[in-house]
């Protein structure tokens, strides 16, 4: 400890940068929960946890979004990690056609704004919905998706894919020679299945689990839109605030739901990641073991060229919704609400877009500063600034949103209101993916490429500046094309901080919905769609020139 | 010999959970001006970690490190007149090889032309003249090797430091690639500190060698001290293969010693004037240091458990008596007259090399 801090002294550019970090950490992301904190446990600056009190005497209106919360999350990350792992497996380990097809549906979910989803159930099932519709007609019965229905089915589309990737990745690590020598052994396959494979795939399913339990337990998106008569925490702490200004409500609404976030996200981070059996190399063996047995693969095949078609069906419905005239009145095709978006929309999408422009450099650098300290250096408090830097990670973006507002609302730093206090939760909400990216690239730099630079006289600023950014430079990028898609589709965080003079595209089409303008919000969210789409391609193909550039060089 | 590094009661410990790992135990070693100075050992014994210190990359826990008339214990790296030929060599991807060469005088601020000038004396040197704007990647093993080597040389460096160099070439390459540094060492007098595994790299490139073990030096000395005079059995049986044996002192005269082998025989053998009669000690005897006699005609006798043949050498195993064997080599082999293993050889011990070290 003694010595961290004698070396830190002794390189200035390292020391300077070490404490800005801190300082920027501590001020956007440990102060405003503080804040969230503090209001719910000292209102008015007194000891006084009312909520919590009520909360744990079993008043509905604070018990009973807290089970929901919980029942949403466990049945989502359930039937998510069941979908993802058979989208896995079949991608991986077994040899049916369309493969790039499934890999690439199961994105769609990842780079669209998440309660797109909500919003095509509603177009799909609701009251007015065109499978209501037709069942009604046909059959005479029918149903209300509104509540815990709409909230699991949607919210399983909508994270699904991150237990796909997730266990395509374990399982693609798994030696195929581990389950070669199995059968050799005189396994049979299913034998080989349940010994072999599943057990090594266990850390990876716990894992693909608690992250979407954590996805769940922070959306908002979806919930506002479709929960009904079914209140989940994020959507009564947001309601709250806005609607009935009871800070200290909203606030232990926030640390209610804060709770099992945390405990989640640790137990995935500090446990289950040290469990895994699977080292990553970095180059999974493509050889992966082919399941060639057809009354294997074509059920599965069945199954997930169904579950691919919902998909399809669920993104489908909103581009048919846009183009149509008055959602559940008059289904005539038409581009007014193109006219629409264009025209009374289009401040809110040149804000987005200039805003998310503005993060996305910021906080993509800030996050490979971060990613570099954390991984490459020793100085006092590292652990801490990689716990910090990564809370964000964890905690639900409503709570960040509600922080931001309790934080920065009077002076010293008084935001609310202007473009920055967006930036800066566009910024430090989706820092923590660059940060990711950034400690994975730098994963396979050899460390000795630092040290050589440092023997031979350069300090910490220069050799970040000539050795390390010029190497991560593609991660960086990456991380800058994910971040910028992150922050135009997000809206649990921002929707707390948005002013009439700044106001979101996102949260546009959420009044939208709220207006019962399902083709206008519809509308909305194929532009925004589209808008990402662009911006991944763009960045990719900028990812690409990097690569090629660097290609020369490279080993 | 004037000291240009010393290194006084240096002590790292490595802490992780709740294991405590001394890599570095109150280690004394002075590098001479233009001296080539190799720290040998097994793996884990510290040598990597000790040069590592020097360079900066570690902090000590405990004691000192002096270049030339300053204390830099705690200096850090980029700031301390050492230059490193690292392991991996750590070329910077991104750059040429004239590049990767410059960089230490860009963060010296050297000027543009005499950065130019003294690269391309330093990369003749080497032989890499004409391959300046090559990326490493475009560059044979022996020749990455080189551009660090050209990198670390460039900037005139106080020490330079070698971390197991050769390791990543393969074996002849290795060879020539020593000699190359031993010269180019030699006529620049750069003081050196080198760390290998490689025990006949280490005999032929060094002018004096530290033999670790644990932390803690061993032995100093030229590489013939380290062989014909180990100061421990650890160094006798590291360096070179070794055959201990338990003998006993029966007479010591003026420059005679006389010792008794374990068969009751005695041979008689120069120097040694400490030991005491009667005490047991213990007699290094070299594998290449015992010739092949009949049997019942050498000072010891036994049976061939194990015979190899190498083409240079023909090695044996030969059992003296129940879990005591003793290795032999023979230099030159001939078809005629290899043993076969189950025969009684007679075996008579060179009396000239014989070690003794005093039991511990």
């Amino acid at each position: 400890m003694r010595n961290e801090l004698r070396r830190l002294v002794r390189d200035p550019g390292l020391f300077v940068v070490v404490v800005l970090v801190f300082a920027s950490l501590g001020l956007f992301i440990a102060f405003p929960l503080g804040r969230v904190l503090q209001t719910s446990l000292f209102p008015r600056g007194v000891f006084a946890p009312t909520y919590f009190k009520y909360f744990l005497e079993g008043r509905p209106y604070l018990l009973r979004p807290f089970l929901n919360s919980l029942t949403v999350g466990t049945l989502v990350a359930l039937a998510g990690t069941m979908v993802g792992f058979i989208f896995a497996y079949v991608v991986t380990r077994t040899d049916v056609p369309g493969k790039a097809v499934f890999r690439w549906i199961a994105t769609l979910p990842i780079i669209s704004p998440p309660f797109l989803l909500a919003l095509s159930a509603i177009l799909l099932l609701g009251r007015h919905g065109i499978i209501t519709r037709f069942v009604q007609a046909n059959w005479g019965f029918t149903w209300n998706i509104y509540g815990l229905p709409g909230l699991v089915l949607t919210e399983t589309l909508a994270y699904f894919p991150l237990a796909f990737m997730t266990l395509e990745g374990v399982l693609a690590g798994i030696d195929p020679a581990l389950e070669e020598s199995a059968l050799d052994l005189g396994a049979s396959k299913l034998r080989t299945f349940t010994r072999i494979t599943l057990p090594l795939a266990t850390p990876g399913l716990a894992a693909a689990i608690l992250l979407l339990l954590i996805r769940s337990l922070e959306d908002f998106g979806n919930p506002i839109v479709i929960q009904g008569r079914f209140p989940v925490l994020t959507v009564q702490a947001y309601l709250a605030i806005t609607g009935m200004y009871n800070l200290p409500l909203g606030a232990t609404l926030c640390v209610i739901l804060l709770i099992p976030t945390v405990v989640a996200f640790i137990l995935q981070r500090y446990w289950v990641t040290r469990r895994s059996y699977v080292t990553v190399t970095g180059r999974p063996s493509t050889a992966g073991l082919r399941s060639t047995e057809p009354w294997i693969k074509w059920p599965l095949f069945g199954v997930v060229c169904l579950l691919s078609t919902i998909v399809v069906l669920f993104y489908g419905m909103v581009f048919y919704g846009a183009f149509t005239k008055l959602w559940g009145v008059n289904y005539s095709l038409t581009l007014e609400n193109f006219a629409y978006v264009f025209s009374t929309g289009a401040t809110y999408l040149t804000n987005t877009l200039k805003l998310a422009g503005i993060a996305t450099p910021l906080g993509g650098i800030l996050g490979v500063l971060i990613a570099y300290l954390v991984s490459r250096k020793r100085f006092p408090g590292r652990a801490t600034m990689d716990f910090l830097s990564m809370m964000n990670f964890a905690v639900p973006g409503i709570i960040v949103g509600i922080g931001y507002i309790l934080a920065f609302n009077t002076p010293p730093i008084q935001l609310t209101g202007t473009a920055a206090i967006i930036v800066l939760v566009f910024i430090f909400q989706r820092m923590p993916v660059g940060i990711r990216e950034g400690i994975a690239m730098l994963q396979q730099v050899d460390p000795t490429i630092d040290e050589a630079a440092a023997d031979l006289g350069a300090g910490f600023f220069r050799t970040f500046r000539r050795i390390t950014l010029p190497l991560i430079a593609p991660a960086v990028v990456a991380g800058m094309a994910y971040m910028f898609s992150a922050c135009i589709t997000s809206i649990s965080a921002v929707i707390m901080v948005v002013s009439a003079r700044w106001q979101l595209i996102t949260v546009a089409l959420l009044h939208e919905v709220d207006n019962a303008d399902l083709s206008q919000a519809a509308a909305y969210g194929v532009v925004i769609v589209v808008v990402v789409m662009l911006a991944i391609f763009l960045l990719d193909f900028l990812v690409g020139r990097v690569l090629l550039r660097r290609g020369k060089h490279a080993r | 010999m004037l000291a240009e590094l010393v290194l006084r009661e240096l002590t790292k410990v490595f802490r992780a959970r709740r294991e405590a790992v001394v890599a570095v135990d109150h280690l004394n070693l002075a590098v001479g001006k233009g001296e080539l100075v190799t720290l040998l050992g097994p793996s884990g014994c510290g040598k990597t970690t000790t040069l590592r210190l020097v360079g900066g990359f570690e902090d000590p826990d405990g004691g000192a490190i002096y270049l030339g008339d300053q204390e830099i214990t705690h200096v850090p790296p980029q700031r301390r007149n050492t230059a490193t030929v690292f392991q991996s060599y750590g070329l910077f991807p991104h750059m040429t090889v004239f590049e990767n060469v410059a960089f230490g005088l860009k963060t010296r601020r050297v000027p543009r032309r005499e950065i130019r000038d003294r690269v391309r004396v330093t990369l003749g040197l080497v032989g890499l003249a004409g391959l300046e704007h090559r990326p490493p990647s475009k560059l044979s093993g022996g020749q990455q090797q080189r551009v660090a080597l050209a990198r670390a040389l460039v900037v005139s460096p106080q020490v330079l430091l070698f971390d197991e160099p050769l390791s990543n070439l393969d074996a002849k390459l290795r060879v020539e690639t020593r000699e190359h540094i031993k010269r180019i060492q030699k006529e620049l007098r750069i003081t050196s500190l080198y760390v290998t595994h490689d025990q006949a790299e280490a005999m032929a490139i060094s002018d004096r060698i530290a033999v670790l073990n644990q932390g803690r030096v061993q032995q100093i000395g030229t590489p013939y001290e380290i062989y014909a005079k180990p100061a421990n059995a650890f160094v006798a049986d590291f360096i070179g293969r070794a055959n201990l044996l338990h003998v006993k002192v029966k007479a010591v005269r003026d420059e005679q010693t006389e010792l008794e082998l374990p068969n009751g025989k005695t041979i008689s053998v120069s120097g040694f004037p400490d030991l005491v009669v009667g005490e047991t000690v213990t007699a290094v005897i070299r594998p290449e240091a015992v010739d092949l006699a009949p049997p019942e005609s050498g000072d010891l006798m036994g049976k061939v458990i194990f015979a190899h043949y190498t083409g240079s050498l023909g090695t044996y195993r030969v059992e003296l008596w129940e879990g005591t064997s003793i290795n032999i080599e023979v230099l030159n082999p001939q078809e005629e007259g290899f043993l076969e293993p189950g025969l009684l050889v007679g075996l008579r011990l060179h009396r000239r090399t014989i070690h003794i070290l005093r039991e511990q």
